[in-house]
């Protein structure tokens, strides 16, 4: 299991929920798990979206793992100048 | 599975990495053979130019080509009607979503014209002065709108509304009416009533910003030549060929294999040269004509029609405990992103308290349209502005608490381990080494005279990774050439270079470093974000350390070993276990020598999505001189402390502190955008909009910080977007020490500060003022 915790705009899609356990192994796996939940979330997982595991940002990383017990935070994907 | 290396992955003492080879590009830039975007010429090449709105917000009723076409020497022109509209499509482009309807409208209005110098036209001629010619006989009508540029006030009730189709996201109740507020966004930790109820002391202050150009000297320029059967060639300066072959493919309707770009050296770009202007235009010119053409912007053009970043307005409110400890903090950013969504609100909302531990944080950000042009990314975007106002606010608490401003962020420095206020925590990280360094820099001890005084501002960028292709091949005679697809913007064919040098175990100068075209490499994502030094070099060890794995394998066939019995060392195969002393080190260029006889050339390819990307924090110590008289303001001493988790090339990341700082100062006390009441620039040139020039500053002193970034082979942080971030800041809180005047509007220019003097006179810290 992993703690995630949604930052910013994406509680507006979990009902309120902004921290809660989900099993997932990869950040596909827990997008999936997370539009299973929260279906309205879907969409904002498919563009945009990055996955911090234990504080490392990945930005398009499907095949990241996650190992058991991590903090898994979603925030917007960065670019810069 | 992304990247995954560790720090001690190089295993030895360093030999090329942290040292200060030549430039390899520098003997062509000093001499004039560098080749920029302006400077290709191919045969029966046309002259391209736009035919731009005169208006800031005007319908397009009718475009009528008719005349110019029948002009001698034009061979073609483009409208609206040769692009095919795109539908809304939002595609991931880092920190925002793109739309490419808006892209293609950007690129050439279609139903309304949304600043002054919005295209309306284009036209392909053969020689400049008829081109100029047949864009005054193309007749367009416009039905002149009301226009709004300024964001508190696009976000009123009654503000003419840009885009009768855009409904604020991010609200509820979802509104039932169009505005020019295209989404609003919220970060929060805690509850900040909670930390307001347990401060001592609140500071709540409300700031104002300009729009300010990225300034680059280079004017957009491009060449692009479509053949009879649709195979393109585009030569442009930019900072992502790659993304603008994806841009001009989807816009023009062309399969991305048909388009060849090649990147040209660039003069300058901070974020600016991410985008596209004349790209399309020129595509969709040669298309037509079956000539090459050739577009290149005057200044003029480059200023109004060419992403500068957001103007704001911007309210921050900070408690605190009489002892120093932040207890909440608040803020609320109203971002212009000019006639299309996508300001960078988003990342200036994360990084607005990004330098502190905080508890209880909210912030609130909204994206603003309005009639002035798109947005385009400025270094570390959105982040100066946010951060300009925060660092100004916590100054002022540090001074009311009677605690030195350094000593004040110390004690609330985010450190590894903190949740940054955007969510995630913070690895390894060095802000508060940069604020150590500070304190103890000889600098922040000197004396200052009269109507002069001190500023320190702290700032923070995220910096990132991202899709990265580098090739590695090594050369007969036991050279090697390195092909990047990252436009070189601030010295990474040198440090690209030096990273090959030290895997493979060779000088960085026996390693030519290119940046290869769109056709030679695979899908390669901008340079931006600070990023290549990070990625690319990533990719360039994982590409030498495969050529490495290859010479091993040559060294074993010519020993008739096994493969596993070979290391490297130094530039030698060397045999090992068993076999160790049996036979002499093989050089890498004997290994080259013999490569045909023992399977070909010899060489690397990484194709990584590099990950692992690590913050970089900063913090300067401003020192001014108030002229009492006219309101100038001197900076009589500068000094940038900043991490960069391993500086590969040290004179490369030193000359990214200064040129941040500096573009910083000019942001502080100059640069606006000065729009008159008919939503017309006013300043669109180097004489009126002015940017700093070296005897405007003294030499920027900086301090190289190294806390190594765990997730790179050298422990590299990327540098450039951060140097930009506190200058602002720094200069105001230095302003307020020389003269007891807390500007809240910027620029802080002579007009300013002469006002304000009236007003308050000058009561600064060290004595004198009238």
């Amino acid at each position: 299991m992993a703690r995630v915790v949604l930052t910013g705009n994406l509680c507006r899609f979990t009902g309120g929920e902004a921290e809660f356990d989900l099993q997932a192994e990869t950040v596909r796996s827990l997008f999936r798990a997370l539009s299973e939940r929260f279906p309205p979330l879907k969409p904002h997982l498919e563009h945009g979206v990055a996955v911090a595991i234990d504080g490392r940002i990945f930005q398009d990383a499907w095949l990241e793992e996650i190992p058991p017990g991590s903090e898994v935070h979603l925030l917007p994907q960065i670019a810069g100048g | 599975m992304s990247q995954a290396f560790k720090l001690d992955d190089t295993g030895h003492d360093l030999k090329w990495v942290g040292t200060r080879p030549v430039r390899p590009d520098g003997v062509d830039k000093v001499t004039g053979r560098a080749r920029f975007g302006a400077d290709l010429h191919l045969p029966g090449m046309l002259v391209g130019r736009t035919l731009r709105s005169p208006h800031p917000h005007a319908r397009i009723e009718s475009i009528d080509t008719s005349k110019a076409e029948a002009l001698p020497g034009v061979k073609a022109v483009v409208t609206r009607d040769d692009f095919h509209d795109m539908p809304s499509e939002f595609v991931p482009a880092g920190e925002m979503l793109v739309n490419y309807r808006d892209i293609l409208r950007n690129v050439m209005a279609r139903e309304k014209a949304l600043y002054e110098g919005h295209a309306v036209a284009a036209v392909a001629a053969t020689s400049a002065s008829v081109a100029k010619k047949a864009l005054r006989l193309i007749e367009v009508e416009y039905e002149p709108l009301p226009h709004v540029i300024d964001p508190v006030e696009a976000m009123a009730p009654d503000a003419p509304v840009l885009h009768g189709d855009m409904f604020t996201a991010g609200v509820e109740p979802a509104p039932d009416k169009p505005s020019n507020v295209s989404k609003r966004v919220e970060f929060k930790l805690g509850d900040i009533e909670t930390g307001f109820a347990q401060a001592d002391i609140v500071v709540e202050r409300e700031f104002n910003t300009k729009p300010v150009h990225q300034g680059y000297i280079e004017p957009h320029a491009c060449v692009a030549s479509v053949s009879e059967d649709g195979q393109a060639d585009l030569w442009c300066t930019t900072q992502g060929h790659f993304v603008v072959r994806s841009h001009c493919a989807r816009l023009l309707g062309m399969d991305v294999s048909k388009i060849r770009v090649t990147a040209s050296e660039i003069g300058g770009g901070f974020g600016g040269k991410t985008v596209v202007y004349l790209e399309p235009l020129a595509l969709a010119l040669s298309r037509k004509s079956g000539h090459p053409v050739k577009m290149v912007m005057s200044r003029d053009e480059v200023f109004k029609a060419t992403g500068p970043t957001s103007g704001a307005n911007i309210r921050v409110k900070v408690g605190a405990t009489e002892d120093g400890k932040i207890t909440a903090a608040e803020a609320v950013l109203r971002y212009q992103a000019g006639a299309f969504q996508g300001s960078p609100v988003q990342p200036g909302c994360m990084c607005a308290f990004a330098p502190y531990d905080l508890e209880h944080v909210k912030v609130v950000g909204f994206d603003v349209v309005t009639n002035r042009p798109k947005v385009a990314a400025y270094r570390a975007p959105g982040g100066p502005i946010s951060e300009y106002a925060v660092e100004s606010v916590i100054d002022e608490l540090a001074k009311r608490l009677r605690i030195d401003p350094l000593d004040f962020r110390l004690r609330n420095a985010a450190h590894e381990g903190t949740h940054a206020a955007y969510g995630p925590k913070f690895g390894p990280i060095g802000l508060v080494e940069t604020l150590k360094r500070a304190k103890a820099h000889d600098h922040y001890g000197a004396p200052l005279g009269p109507n002069q005084g001190r500023g320190v501002a702290s700032g923070f960028w995220f910096n990132i990774g991202g899709e990265t292709c580098v090739s590695l091949n090594i050369n007969e005679d036991g050279t090697a050439t390195l092909m990047a697809g990252t436009p070189d913007i601030g010295g990474s064919r040198a440090s690209l270079a030096m990273m090959a040098a030290e895997e493979l175990g060779i000088a960085p100068e026996k390693i030519r470093p290119l940046i290869a075209d769109t056709s030679s490499l695979g899908y390669t994502f901008l340079t931006g974000g600070s990023r290549v030094t990070f990625a690319s070099g990533m990719a360039t060890v994982e590409a030498a350390r495969e050529a490495i794995k290859e010479m091993c394998a040559r060294a074993a066939k010519i020993w008739e070993i096994p493969e596993d019995a070979v290391v490297w060392e130094d530039g030698h195969a060397k045999p090992a276990g068993d076999n160790a002393g049996d036979f002499d080190p093989l050089p890498l260029e004997d290994i080259a020598r013999l490569a045909g006889k023992t399977g070909g050339a010899v060489g690397g390819y990484a194709r990584i999505n590099a990950q692992g990307a690590a913050p970089s924090f900063g913090t300067h110590i401003a020192d001014v001189e108030v002229d009492p008289e006219t309101g100038a303001v001197k900076i009589l001493r500068y000094t940038v402390l900043q991490d960069a988790g391993k500086a590969v090339h040290p004179s490369y990341v030193e000359g990214q502190y200064q040129g941040g700082a500096v573009q910083g100062i000019g942001w502080a006390l100059n640069e606006e955008y000065i729009y008159d009441e008919d939503g017309r620039l006013q300043n669109p040139g180097f004489l009126d909009y002015r940017i700093p020039v070296a005897s405007d500053v003294p030499m920027i002193d900086t301090v190289i910080v190294e806390v190594p970034n765990p997730n790179h082979p050298y422990g590299v942080r990327g540098v450039g977007e951060t140097p930009i971030v506190p200058p602002m800041a720094a200069v105001a809180n230095a302003i307020e020490n020389a003269t007891g005047i807390r500007f809240e509007e910027l620029p802080m220019s002579p007009p300013k500060v002469l006002k304000a003097i009236g007003e308050h006179g000058i009561n600064g810290a060290n004595g004198a003022g009238r």
